[in-house]
């Protein structure tokens, strides 16, 4: 990347950077972002991560962006994963055990159903 | 894994390299005991000697800024730090039964280590991962949300 | 966290507890999970509404619709009508007349509900906090290229100081005047100094901010150096943050791969760096000027003051030292404007407050919302209510610095001013929530072990008092507390206050303050009858060995 020197330097790369998340969600693509501060790690979430990337390797699916974000705040409900199909709203899961996340893998992502009893309202 | 030393040659190595990184200024004397710590657990005396001798700084100043913070030590530690937030919001959350559990299950009181060098029991204050308190750190792992329960499969999973 | 759609509060003085308050109480929260509106409604007792002509009552916001007096049976009838059709309850309504005393605040509110606004933590939990494009994307580094390239420094700290933007790490320091102070001051060169320490018993609010947004940290510190005229930035990072310090060096390297820090930014000729100084445990570094010698590389031993760091800082040069949530606001009020940012808060103490919930509610967390909620509506909305519907007993807020509040103060708005008032210390925004189950005195024992095992030990009020006032509440808690310990305890109290050297020493005779003068008869209780009300003490008649709290003793050489 270029070194910035004025705001019209900023402005396009801000302009590239929200091209590169548009091909990121177009239909069928699948984002999960996976909180990642100290807290959520505390309550699991690197065995979580690991379970997620585990499962998509087993089940061999394609398009699917995992990323990690900061805790947002809801310690007390973390590991929380949240989960976007293409241009559908994001739904956010909490406590996402690593057995929850692979279930949420196959029945959200496979299957495409969401598991109500773990979705954090929004 | 801690280093242990073998002999006078690691603690000049050591020592060069931290100073090397941190830069040989009275500011960098915190980082460079910090990463010493880390390589042996604690500060060897041998090793202050010679950061004093490097850094031109009196072995009195060096032992005066060791024992003022709590991440240093000049005692040796087990080969596994337990830390245990003492603080009030994971008391409330009755961090108190966890922590009689631990010193149970260890067999140890705070700021004890155990016979056989495994184990270094001390309490700290907040870590500031109150929201998933009661907290407990051993080496460079957090555990939240701990019950009484849970402490001795935790325990199980160090060597 | 989420935000609800309504709040009901039920009144439960002594009258309205005997005309069958808890029932109502109980059935709203059955009517309510019917309809599936767990979610979006909160349910909360209130004391005594100020009013006894129509109890019990109920009071629904954000709309202030007062209904009384609502039976048991009307509950269903309430609820369908109010929360499920949206309209007024016909027939349920009291008469219109004002609440007073405890509840004041309601024609104030009505019409709003407090939801959360995010400006400091805008972006965490949003964004990848390792990749900088994310930052970018959501506007990051505009403010540093807009304050390079069409303002003054002047113009930045005229901003900042019009914004009214006060420090966030206890003291309330207006930010702009102390940018001004470091700005007019002499000496060369000057430094910014990014107070990243956070060590507050149950704050973490310094810790989401870097480990899910560094970016605006180090936009925030470049700003600041601009401002004040300063070339280099320090952040003093505490040593037990290991995924921040990783991140924040991420974030520096890439700022510098792009030209935000470095020389020359935005073709201004304005250079600025920054430097992660990482801490090794020690909760005093908090402090400014012991944060400073920290730096320094010696003990972090608080300095008199003054002079303060604005002139006399780091290595004697004017330095500006500001809490991480503090200058987390500046990209924010540059970008969009001093008058924004006065749009949240209070017009004393404009902007939003991050909090941390913690204890005896069943979601613990962070939030942050404008200046001025009130400890109830944090409860009740953020908060989903007390754990096993408990009955709040007290709060404590700001760490171990702030203070213990009782649930009779829940109504009164968090805000610098209001709080001031009451004698109440915002701190650090931790809320340390507490049912029945809490002993006050069992509290302030843990409250001063953290005090006398963090004392720097520079000053003997502190080092000596704290000791000794956590020797004493042991006692006490044991049942072998005296009135003369009692006596006692109120004179270290007030000696601590007076003549500790920096705000540990002084804010640490908080708790004894506090408790003394809201919970007097449960600490006499301890002492004249030998009964723990709460039951937390072990009140076990013997003294028992107090493990020494310091750093275990050097080893011999």
């Amino acid at each position: 990347m270029p070194v910035i020197k004025s705001l019209d330097d900023l402005k396009r790369l801000k302009e590239e950077a929200l091209e590169k998340r548009a091909a990121r969600s177009t239909t069928g693509r699948v984002q999960i972002k996976v909180g990642m501060g100290t807290c959520s790690i505390a309550a699991g979430a690197r065995d979580t991560m690991a379970a997620i990337l585990e499962s998509i390797q087993e089940k061999g699916l394609k398009d699917i962006v995992v990323t990690q974000v900061g805790c947002a705040g809801l310690c007390g409900l973390e590991p929380i994963v949240e989960v976007v199909v293409g241009n559908e709203p994001a739904v956010t899961y909490g406590k996402v055990s690593s057995e929850r996340a692979k279930q949420i893998l196959q029945e959200h992502i496979v299957e495409a159903r969401l598991i109500p009893q773990y979705v954090i309202p929004a | 894994m801690l280093t242990s030393i073998q002999s006078e040659q690691d603690v000049i190595s050591i020592v060069e390299s931290a100073v090397t990184r941190h830069g040989a200024k009275s500011e960098s004397l915190v980082p460079i005991l910090s990463e010493i710590n880390q390589e042996f657990g604690y500060l060897p005396g041998e090793v202050l000697s010679e950061v004093s001798r490097v850094l031109n700084m009196p072995r009195s100043h060096l032992i005066s800024v060791a024992s003022f913070y709590h991440m240093l030590s000049t005692k040796p530690r087990g080969r596994h730090l337990i830390q245990f937030c003492e603080s009030a919001p994971c008391h409330v959350m009755h961090g108190r039964q966890v922590w009689q559990i631990l010193q149970d299950e260890l067999g140890l009181e705070p700021g004890q280590t155990s016979a056989d060098g495994k184990w270094t029991l001390v309490t700290s204050s907040c870590l500031g991962i109150c929201g998933v308190g009661p907290v407990i750190i051993i080496d460079d792992d957090t555990y939240g949300n701990v019950t009484p329960e849970r402490v001795p499969d935790i325990l199980a999973r160090y060597v | 966290m989420k935000p609800i759609r309504s709040l009901m509060l039920v009144s439960s003085d002594p009258e309205s507890t005997r005309r069958g308050a808890q029932e109502v109480h109980r059935r709203l929260h059955r009517e309510i999970k019917a309809l599936d509106l767990d979610d979006e409604v909160a349910v909360s007792m209130i004391g005594d509404v100020g009013r006894h002509d129509a109890l019990p009552m109920v009071i629904v916001y954000p709309e202030a619709v007062i209904y009384g007096p609502v039976t048991p049976e009307d509950v269903h009838f309430l609820v369908e009508e109010h929360l499920h059709k949206g309209r007024i309850a016909a027939g349920l309504q009291a008469s219109d007349r004002e609440l007073s005393g405890r509840i004041a605040w309601l024609s104030a509110r009505r019409g709003t509900l407090p939801a959360e606004q995010r400006i400091v933590l805008a972006r965490v939990g949003l964004i990848d906090p390792e990749n900088i494009e994310d930052y970018v994307m959501y506007d990051g580094y505009q403010a540093l290229g807009k304050a390079l390239t069409t303002m003054s420094p002047a113009d930045v700290i005229n901003e900042i100081g019009k914004s009214g933007l006060k420090g966030r790490g206890g003291a309330g320091f207006p930010t702009g005047m102390k940018w001004r102070f470091v700005s007019q001051a002499n000496g060369y060169p000057k430094y910014v100094i990014c107070n990243a320490d956070e060590s507050e018993p149950g704050t973490f609010k310094d810790r989401l901010i870097l480990e899910g947004d560094p970016h605006s940290i180090i936009e925030a510190m470049s700003i600041t150096g601009y401002a004040v005229g300063a070339s280099q930035g320090y952040i003093y990072i505490r040593g037990e943050y290991a995924l921040a310090q990783d991140r924040l060096h991420k974030a520096i390297s890439q700022a510098r791969q792009l030209g935000f820090l470095g020389e020359n930014l935005f073709g201004s000729g304005f250079n600025f760096d920054i430097h992660v100084h990482i801490g090794a445990g020690a909760y005093i570094c908090g402090e400014e000027t012991a944060l400073i010698e920290s730096i320094e590389g010696k003990r972090g031993e608080p300095r008199s003051r003054p002079p303060y760091p604005t002139t006399h800082g780091l290595w004697g040069k004017p330095s500006v030292v500001n809490n991480v949530e503090t200058i987390a606001n500046v990209p924010s009020i540059i970008r969009n404007g001093a008058a924004w940012y006065r749009h949240f808060g209070t017009s004393n103490s404009p902007g939003t407050k991050v909090y941390t919930i913690l204890g005896n509610v069943n979601v613990t967390g962070l939030i942050e919302v404008p200046m001025g909620i009130t400890l109830r509506e944090v409860i009740a909305i953020y908060g989903k209510g007390m754990k096993n519907s408990a009955s709040l007993k007290l709060a404590q807020t700001g760490g171990s610095s702030g203070s213990i509040i009782p649930a009779s103060l829940q109504d009164t708005p968090m805000d610098f001013d209001s709080y001031a008032r009451t004698g109440v210390s915002l701190g650090s925004g931790a809320l340390l929530i507490c049912d029945e189950d809490t002993c006050v005195v069992d509290l302030a024992k843990v409250l001063l072990n953290f005090f006398r095992r963090e004392s720097c030990g520079k000053c003997t009020p502190c080092r000596v008092g704290t000791q000794r006032a956590h020797q004493i509440l042991t006692a006490i808690s044991e049942g072998i507390g005296t009135q003369r310990d009692l006596d006692d305890l109120q004179m270290l109290s007030d000696r601590l206050t007076e003549f500790s050297h920096c705000g540990l020493g002084q804010t640490s005779a908080v708790p004894i303050r506090d408790i003394f003068r809201h919970f007097r008869a449960e600490v006499d209780a301890h002492v004249q009858l030998k009964v723990c009300p709460a039951g937390a003490c072990p009140m076990s008649g013997q003294w028992v060995s107090i493990h020494w709290a310091g750093k275990s003793g050097l080893s011999p050489m």
